[in-house]
């Protein structure tokens, strides 16, 4: 019988040799993702002539990376089955915030930028601690977040954008000078494109990534096996907060102002990325080249409306197909494989 | 009535229970009860539903306190403060509803929340051999590592949760209802692993409702009744029948009550019926006053059977007469017509647990509740509290959820809504899963008393068609059975010119050789 188990596990062993991991399913998952954004890329460059030059690409990429890191945050959220809604509230504080720091607390640009950050840390960490604490469901405690947040901008700016003098900050987001060509992107997605890989990584090779799955999947049998999911909880919102903070940076950077009524409606835009990218909203399913995707078809679709010199309302309808499409695709697909 | 002591012989007791008690208000749950475990051995554990069986596991698992009573564990003291703990101790139970994370694959389900790392980042090597080891235990073909759970059948599913106890290196398994939801084979094949794992020295405690099972596993066998061990004895030492006597504390004929049944007109017709894909072929026809049962084995096509007449699943080829209404009609016509059907799954399908009973039953009629199509919940509860009365369903009041009541009195809620609704033709599947014996013998009096009409006064009575997967129920409650194989009914066969023998041939297809 044990001579039988050992060959067993021997041949077991021999068939799981190879590379863990990448194998023709999660290839699809992909290749999919990234053929539907080339897809979309390719459909508006059939119209739009300015599509047809690489230096296209850099002004999407500017454009669409407040909303690539905040989404990094949330694909964090809805893997582990929650959802954030105080995202675009914490877009407006943190630049605010930033803002209020340059303008009258007189300091350094990185001290301010690091202060913004902290504080959407902060209230993520809050929403973390009420939701796992309180036993309230995310989106309810999320939805009041969304409220106390924005209200919190508009009492620190008293309710007006607070200028700022000219910062490196700036610099973050703004279109390369001649001299700098050869970075191809702003430095501001450069470090989105870092964060990016960061989470992936963390996501896929580190027992916080997989127990982040595991409570969004099943949070009973997580417990039950000694996940500790409150912690899981409050560190993945926390995480929201911080890349929602990062965000509000790079939007402060564009914008070169504070402005507590800035980011209305930004975290429907973060969560329609994440869902377009494959997440599931019941929890246990996401990824960051997903969310990257959806986040940038978003910012093609965004680009292709403008310079197709289309009525903002164009743009609306086909994201909101989009969005719906995406899904339904998904669900599609769910169900031919199982 | 307590059986003797077993003389324990061999070895110290992998794991011991003495004394444990435990009380909800002012229900006694356990009473007293102990339990020794060997290693190498197998410890049935049987009952009636609110026998004990699953407080006592609660208390085992540490999900539940017990007032009093003492645990050891090979020979320590074991008392967990929860499940998580009684699992890194040793003690893991499979539960009867799996618990696996469905989004993450087999090795990551198996190291869940024991994952080797350092600094955070996951070893996947030593990751990788330690799997390996705990699933060599068994060759099932669908389980590799780096298959997502989600994929697997209902068997590899309990195999891996088996895989994740082993890997924690449990002393002591648990395994409450494996097999319910696993077909022959893999019935079988748990069997074998069980062997395997008893030569490996692990204890194992095997509850079940399948007292053949419990023949075929169990070395030792303890008998649960209203929270006391009424004999604890070596499996060889016991019948079912025993272990039935032991249970209900009654005799079992007494179970199915059968008064005199006068079958009248035909009142539901079908031939050559076909569906998608179960059935492949089925007749019958259906009389008022009498109750017609469907055997055959999991995935024969009885549930499709009964979906297809009543109109929930597509209907391909062959004909269908209800009453007086000829052809396929959805379940709102079915319901008009007079077909009531009570799902096998009562939890999803069947009742809206999260309402109230007086909702769920007046749910598939809500007219005559008042004026201009108003419901008045007044009137609503009236009635709903005059099925209250009738089938004896134990509840507060008519508002209560159904979910707060027991697995009898939801499935006696499921009838009222037939009776409400005043049907002629109540097609039920599997209408005795999941409750208790005495709650069954309850469902088997009712059904009794609509065969015979015997439920209101002057009322007809009714027909009954009845799928069960448990031979001796439908050879004590049906008037005429056939069976199902492979999406064929067979003929329909007087009850007293069969044997259980006879269906079960007939049910694997042997019968032509037989």
């Amino acid at each position: 019988m044990t001579d039988d188990i050992r060959a067993n596990a021997d041949s077991l062993e021999r068939q799981m040799k190879m590379p863990s991991g990448v194998n023709r399913a999660e290839l699809l998952n992909i290749v999919g993702p990234v053929l539907a954004l080339l897809t979309v890329y390719g459909f508006f460059a059939i119209f739009v002539p300015s599509f047809r030059y690489a230096a296209n690409i850099p002004n999407i990429a500017r454009q669409t990376t407040p909303v690539a890191i905040a989404a990094l945050g949330m694909t964090l959220v809805i893997i582990c089955a929650g959802i954030d809604l105080s995202v675009g509230s914490l877009i407006a504080l943190g630049s605010v915030v930033i803002a209020w720091l340059l303008e009258y607390g007189h300091m350094d640009p990185l001290v301010a930028a690091v202060g913004g950050i902290a504080v959407c840390a902060l209230f993520g960490m809050l929403s973390g601690l009420i939701i796992t604490g309180l036993r309230v469901v995310p989106f309810i405690v999320t939805l009041g977040m969304m409220l106390l947040v924005r209200g919190i901008a508009m009492f620190i700016a008293r309710e007006q954008k607070i200028d700022t003098p000219y910062t490196w900050l700036t610099e973050l987001m703004a279109v390369l000078p001649a001299e700098r060509k050869w970075m191809w992107f702003p430095p501001g997605v450069w470090i989105a494109i870092v964060l990016a890989v960061i989470v992936a990584v963390m996501l896929r090779y580190t027992r916080l990534g997989r127990h982040i799955f595991a409570v969004g999947s099943n949070e009973m049998t997580a417990r039950l096996c000694g996940v500790s999911v409150s912690l899981v909880k409050v560190v993945v919102f926390t995480l929201s907060g911080v890349f929602a903070g990062i965000a509000s940076l790079m939007y402060f950077s564009r914008l070169t102002v504070g402005d507590p009524s800035g980011g209305m409606g930004f975290e429907l835009d973060v969560i329609a990325a994440v869902v377009i990218g494959g997440g599931s909203l019941s929890g246990g399913e996401g990824s960051v080249l997903g969310t990257l995707v959806g986040a940038g078809i978003m910012g093609v679709i965004l680009a292709g409306c403008q310079q197709m010199l289309l009525p903002s309302y164009v743009q609306m309808i086909v994201t909101g197909l989009i969005i719906i499409a995406a899904v339904a695709l998904d669900r599609l697909r769910h169900r031919k494989t199982s | 009535m307590v059986g003797r002591e077993l003389t324990d012989t061999t070895s110290a007791p992998r794991l011991e229970m003495q004394g444990v008690s435990k009380r909800f208000g002012a229900t006694i749950a356990l009473a007293d009860v102990g339990i020794k475990v060997s290693p190498g051995r197998v410890h049935s554990l049987v009952g009636e539903n609110g026998a004990g069986k699953s407080t006592l596991m609660k208390v085992l698992s540490g999900a539940v306190k017990a007032d009093a009573g003492r645990m050891w564990l090979d020979g320590k003291p074991f008392s967990p403060g929860n499940p998580l703990d009684a699992r890194r101790q040793g003690v893991a139970m499979i539960y009867q509803e799996l618990s696996l994370a469905p989004h993450l694959t087999v090795e990551e389900n198996v190291m869940l929340g024991m994952e080797p790392a350092a600094a955070g980042f996951i070893r996947r090597g030593q990751e990788r051999r330690r799997v390996v080891e705990a699933i060599s235990h068994f060759d099932h073909p669908e389980i590799r590592p780096d298959v997502k759970v989600s994929k697997l059948s209902v068997a590899a599913r309990q195999l891996v949760e088996i895989a994740r106890a082993l890997a924690i290196g449990c002393r002591v398994l648990v395994l409450d209802e494996p097999t319910s939801s696993l077909t022959r084979r893999d019935v079988k094949r748990l069997f074998e692993l069980i062997e395997h794992l008893k030569k490996e020295g692990m204890a194992i405690v095997y509850i079940s409702h399948f007292l053949e099972e419990v023949q075929q596993v169990a070395d030792e066998v303890t008998v649960l009744r209203d929270g006391n061990v009424v004999g604890t004895r070596l499996q060889s030492e016991m019948t079912t029948d025993d272990m039935i006597g032991l249970m209900v504390g009654r005799k079992v004929e007494d179970l199915y009550p059968r008064s005199a049944r006068i079958p009248g007109e035909v009142v539901l017709d079908f031939a050559g019926l076909a569906g998608m894909k179960r059935p492949v072929s089925a007749g019958l026809q259906l009389r008022r006053g009498e109750v017609l049962g469907i055997a055959g084995l999991m995935g024969a096509g009885r549930t499709e059977l009964l979906r297809a007449l009543f109109g929930l699943d597509p209907v391909r080829r062959g004909t269908i007469r209800m009453g007086v209404y000829s052809g396929a009609a959805t379940p709102a016509r079915r319901w008009i017509q007079g077909m009531g059907m009570l799902s096998e799954d009562r939890k999803e399908e069947g009742l809206a647990l999260s309402l109230a009973i007086t909702d769920n039953v007046t749910l598939s009629r809500l007219r005559g509740f008042g004026p201009m199509g108003m419901v008045l919940p007044r009137r609503q509860e009236e009635r709903t509290r005059h099925w209250i009365d009738k089938l004896d369903i134990r509840c507060r009041s008519p508002k209560q959820k159904v979910l707060d009541l027991s697995g009898g009195n939801q499935q006696k809620v499921a009838f009222a809504r037939m009776l409400q609704h005043d049907v002629d033709v109540l097609l039920l599947d599997e209408p005795t899963r999941g409750i208790d014996v005495a709650a069954k013998a309850g469902v088997y009096k009712l059904i009794d008393e609509l065969a015979c009409g015997s439920v209101e006064a002057g009322r007809n009575p009714r027909a009954i068609m009845m799928v069960s997967s448990y031979l001796p129920e439908l050879m004590g409650v049906c008037d005429r059975i056939a069976v199902m194989c492979r999406g064929r009914l067979g003929p329909a066969h007087p009850v007293n010119e069969v044997d259980e023998h006879r269906l079960m041939l007939e049910a694997t297809g042997q019968e032509m050789n037989a």
